[in-house]
C-alpha cells in the first residue's frame, strides 16, 4: 500500500500535499497497490474530498495534539501508523514539514529514502527514483534497495490531479509523545500564496534600483494574481523581506510563470528557478545571461515595460 | 554547553556541473569545494556567536568523508571551533552519513547539533531529521534565529508563508537558514590558529547504503528565447496566454 503523508497548518491541509496524494495515487496505479492517506490532527476540511486527488482512504488520527507541527512527535506517530497499516511506500511533499520528517520516518522503518523527486519512480527493474540535484542543475537517478521506501515530492513537478473519488475515513489510535515544543508565536503573512505554492510568480533584482521602486513591480504581480519574490542582493540589502529571496541559497521554486525583472541571471540565481515551466526575462541589457535561461525575453528598460505590462494584462482581463 | 556542527563539503556555487563515467559519477576536474554555504554562513556561525558569549562552549565540528575533506574542515576551523572529528567514509547515503554522525553525537553528549538547512550538492536535507530519530531528540528545522537561556531554547524557525516562534529545552537539533547569522571571513589569526586544532579521524563503522545513485542527467536545453518588442505588451500578454498557456 502507497501512504501519503497529508501536512496541515491551522486546520488546512496544504495544496502541496494534493499534489502528493496525486502522485501516491499515480504510484499505487503502477504498483497495482492502493493508495491511502494518513491525516494527523483535526482539519476544517471535508476530509473524504481527499478521494478527488486518488486516495481511496483517509486514516485520520483525529488528536488535536497533534495540530501543533512536532518533528518528532509527527514522524514518530507517522512511523508507527505506517507499520499498524502494512505501508510499503511512503509519500510526502518536500515542504517545509516533509522534509523535517520524512528522513526520520525512514529511519524507523529502515527504509531508504530520496528527497525532492521529480517524477514517478521507475519501477521496471528495481525502484528508481528521480530527483533534482546541485539545486536544480542536474537529476539524479536514486535506486532504494530496501523493503519500505519513502519519497518526498518538490512541489510543482507532478501537478495536481483532480478526479471524482471519495475516501472512506477511517479512525486510528496511535499513541502520541508528548511533545517538548511549546509554541508562543506564530506569524503570518496573510492572504499571500507562500512562494513555494505559487503558479505565477513575479520577481525582482538589483535592477530596480532601490525598495521605493517595487511599486511597480507588486501592481504587476496583483494584475496577474502572483506572488512576489527576488534575487539574494535585494534580500540581503533588505529592500525586500528573506522570504522571498530564490536562488541556490534561498528557496527553490517552480512556478508556472517566472517573470525575472532587473535580474542578471547568474548561475546561482538560475539553480532556484530554472524549473520554472515558463520564464519571461525583462533586462535592459540584451547579454544578460538571464536570456539564455528564458522563454521570452523583453530588452529595455523595466521602468517603461513593467507599467505597460501590467497595462497590457488588464486590459485584456477586462476583455475577457 | 556543547554543540556539534555538521560540516559538509561541497562544489563551489559557479562550478561546472559536468558528470563522468557514462553520467554515473560527478566530475570533479577543476572543480572548487567550499564548506556547504548552510553549515558555514548559519550553523557555523551562529556556534561562534554563542561561543562568544559564553567562552564555556564547547564546539566540535563534524564531517563524514574522505581525506580529501580535510581542507574544508581546517578552513571551518579557521572561522571557529575548537576542535574537528571527521570520520572516514565516504559513502554519500544520507542514512550512512546520519548513522555515523549519530554514533559520534551519542558519545560526546551534545547540547546543540547544528546542521544546515541542506546541502547544495545533493539537496537531501535529510541529516538534521535523521539525527533526530537517531538519537530521539528535539527537531525544529529551518530555524531562523536561537537564543538559550541556561538549558532553555528559543527558537524561530520559517514556516510555509510566515514564521513561528517556540520554547523547548536542551538538547535539540537544528537545520539552520538565513536569518540565524550573518556570514564572516577567516582572519589570518584563525587562520593560523586552525593549523594546530586537533582534527580526530575515526572509521567508518557504517556500510550498509540503502540506496544507490544509478546515473545522472542534465536538464534539456532551453529551446531558445523569444524576444518581443518593448513596445508591444500586448504581444506577450497573448503569447503567455495562447502559446506557453501559462495566464
Ligand atoms: C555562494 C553564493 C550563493 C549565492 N546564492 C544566490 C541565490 O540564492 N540567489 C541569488 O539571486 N543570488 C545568489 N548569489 C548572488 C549571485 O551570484 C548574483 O550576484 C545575484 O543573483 C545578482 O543579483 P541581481 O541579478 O539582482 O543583480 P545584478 O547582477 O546586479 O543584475 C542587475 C540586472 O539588472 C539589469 N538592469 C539594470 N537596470 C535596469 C533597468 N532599468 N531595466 C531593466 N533591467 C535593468 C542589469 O542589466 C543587470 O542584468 C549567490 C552568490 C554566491 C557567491
Amino acid at each position: 500500500m502507497v501512504l501519503i503523508y497529508i501536512d496541515q497548518d491551522d486546520q488546512e491541509i496544504k495544496k502541496a500535499s494534493f499534489e502528493a496524494i496525486s502522485y501516491g495515487a499515480a504510484l499505487a496505479k503502477q504498483l497495482g497497490t492502493s493508495a491511502e492517506a494518513l491525516l494527523l490532527g483535526t482539519v476544517k476540511d471535508n476530509v473524504s474530498d481527499l478521494g478527488k486527488y486518488g486516495a481511496s482512504k483517509v486514516h485520520q488520527l483525529n488528536n488535536i495534539a497533534l495540530n501543533n507541527f512536532d518533528a518528532s512527535v509527527h514522524a514518530n506517530v507517522v512511523a508507527a501508523a505506517a507499520k499498524l497499516l502494512g505501508a510499503t511506500v511512503l509519500i510526502f511533499a518536500h515542504n517545509i514539514n516533509g522534509r523535517a520528517i520524512a528522513p526520520a520516518v525512514a529511519v524507523k522503518l529502515s527504509a531508504g529514502i530520496v528527497t525532492g523527486a521529480c517524477a514517478l519512480p521507475n519501477t521496471d527493474t528495481g525502484f528508481v527514483v528521480t530527483k533534482t540535484v546541485f539545486s536544480g542543475k542536474a537529476f539524479a537517478s536514486i535506486q532504494i534497495d530496501t523493503p519500505v521506501k519513502v519519497i518526498s515530492i518538490n512541489q510543482n513537478s507532478f501537478g495536481v490531479v483532480v478526479g471524482d473519488g471519495t475516501a472512506t475515513i477511517q479512525h486510528i489510535d496511535t499513541p502520541v509523545p508528548a511533545s517538548k515544543i511549546k509554541i508562543t508565536a506564530t506569524d503570518k503573512i496573510k492572504g499571500e500564496v507562500p512562494l513555494t505554492e505559487a503558479n505565477l510568480v513575479v520577481s525582482g533584482g538589483r535592477g530596480l534600483k532601490g525598495p521605493e521602486h517595487w511599486g511597480i513591480l507588486l501592481d504587476l504581480a496583483k494584475s496577474l494574481g502572483a506572488s512576489t519574490a527576488c534575487s539574494r542582493p535585494v534580500s540581503d540589502a533588505d529592500w525586500r523581506p528573506h522570504h522571498e529571496h530564490v536562488g541556490q541559497t534561498g528557496i527553490q521554486i517552480a512556478p508556472n510563470l517566472y517573470i525575472a525583472i532587473g535580474i542578471s541571471g547568474a548561475i546561482q540565481h538560475l539553480a532556484g528557478v530554472n524549473r520554472s515551466k515558463t520564464i519571461v526575462v525583462i533586462n535592459k541589457d540584451p547579454e544578460a545571461p538571464f536570456f539564455k535561461a528564458a522563454d521570452y525575453g523583453v530588452v529595455g528598460d523595466a521602468f517603461e515595460i513593467v507599467p505597460a505590462l501590467t497595462a497590457a494584462i488588464l486590459k485584456s482581463k477586462a476583455g475577457a | 554547553m556543547k554543540i556539534l556542527v555538521c560540516i559538509s563539503k561541497t562544489p563551489d556555487t559557479t562550478a561546472k556541473i559536468a558528470f563522468t563515467e557514462g553520467n554515473t559519477k560527478f566530475d570533479e576536474n577543476g572543480v572548487q569545494w567550499i564548506i556547504n554555504p548552510y553549515d558555514e554562513w548559519y550553523s557555523l556561525v551562529k556556534a561562534i556567536v554563542l561561543k562568544e558569549k559564553d567562552p564555556g562552549v564547547i564546539i566540535h565540528l563534524i564531517t563524514v568523508g574522505g581525506s580529501d575533506t580535510e581542507p574544508i574542515i581546517r578552513k571551518a576551523l579557521a572561522l571557529g571551533g575548537d576542535e574537528a572529528i571527521r570520520v572516514n567514509n565516504t559513502n554519500t547515503d544520507s542514512m550512512v552519513v546520519a548513522q555515523e554522525i549519530a554514533a559520534i553525537a551519542k558519545e560526546g553528549a551534545y547540547d546543540l547539533i547544528l546542521t544546515g538547512k541542506e546541502t547544495i550538492d545533493y539537496n537531501s536535507a535529510s541529516i538534521g531529521s535523521m539525527l533526530c530519530a537517531l538519537l530521539d531528540t528535539t527537531f525544529i528545522p529551518n530555524a531562523i534565529a536561537l537564543d538559550i537561556n541556561g538549558t532553555t531554547a528559543l527558537v524561530k524557525r520559517e514556516i510555509d508563508g510566515g514564521e513561528e516562534s517556540c520554547e523547548t529545552s536542551l538538547p535539540i537539533i537544528l537545520s539552520c537558514q538565513k536569518g540565524m547569522a550573518e556570514q564572516r571571513i577567516p582572519n589570518m589569526r584563525g587562520i593560523m590558529a586552525a593549523r594546530t586544532k586537533p582534527l580526530k579521524v575515526v572509521e567508518a563503522s557504517i556500510h550498509n547504503a540503502t540506496t544507490a545513485i544509478k546515473k545522472f542527467d542534465m536538464p534539456p536545453p532551453k529551446s531558445g528565447v523569444k524576444l518581443v518588442d518593448a513596445g508591444n505588451m500586448d504581444e506577450l500578454v497573448r503569447l503567455l496566454k495562447e502559446e506557453a498557456k501559462v495566464i
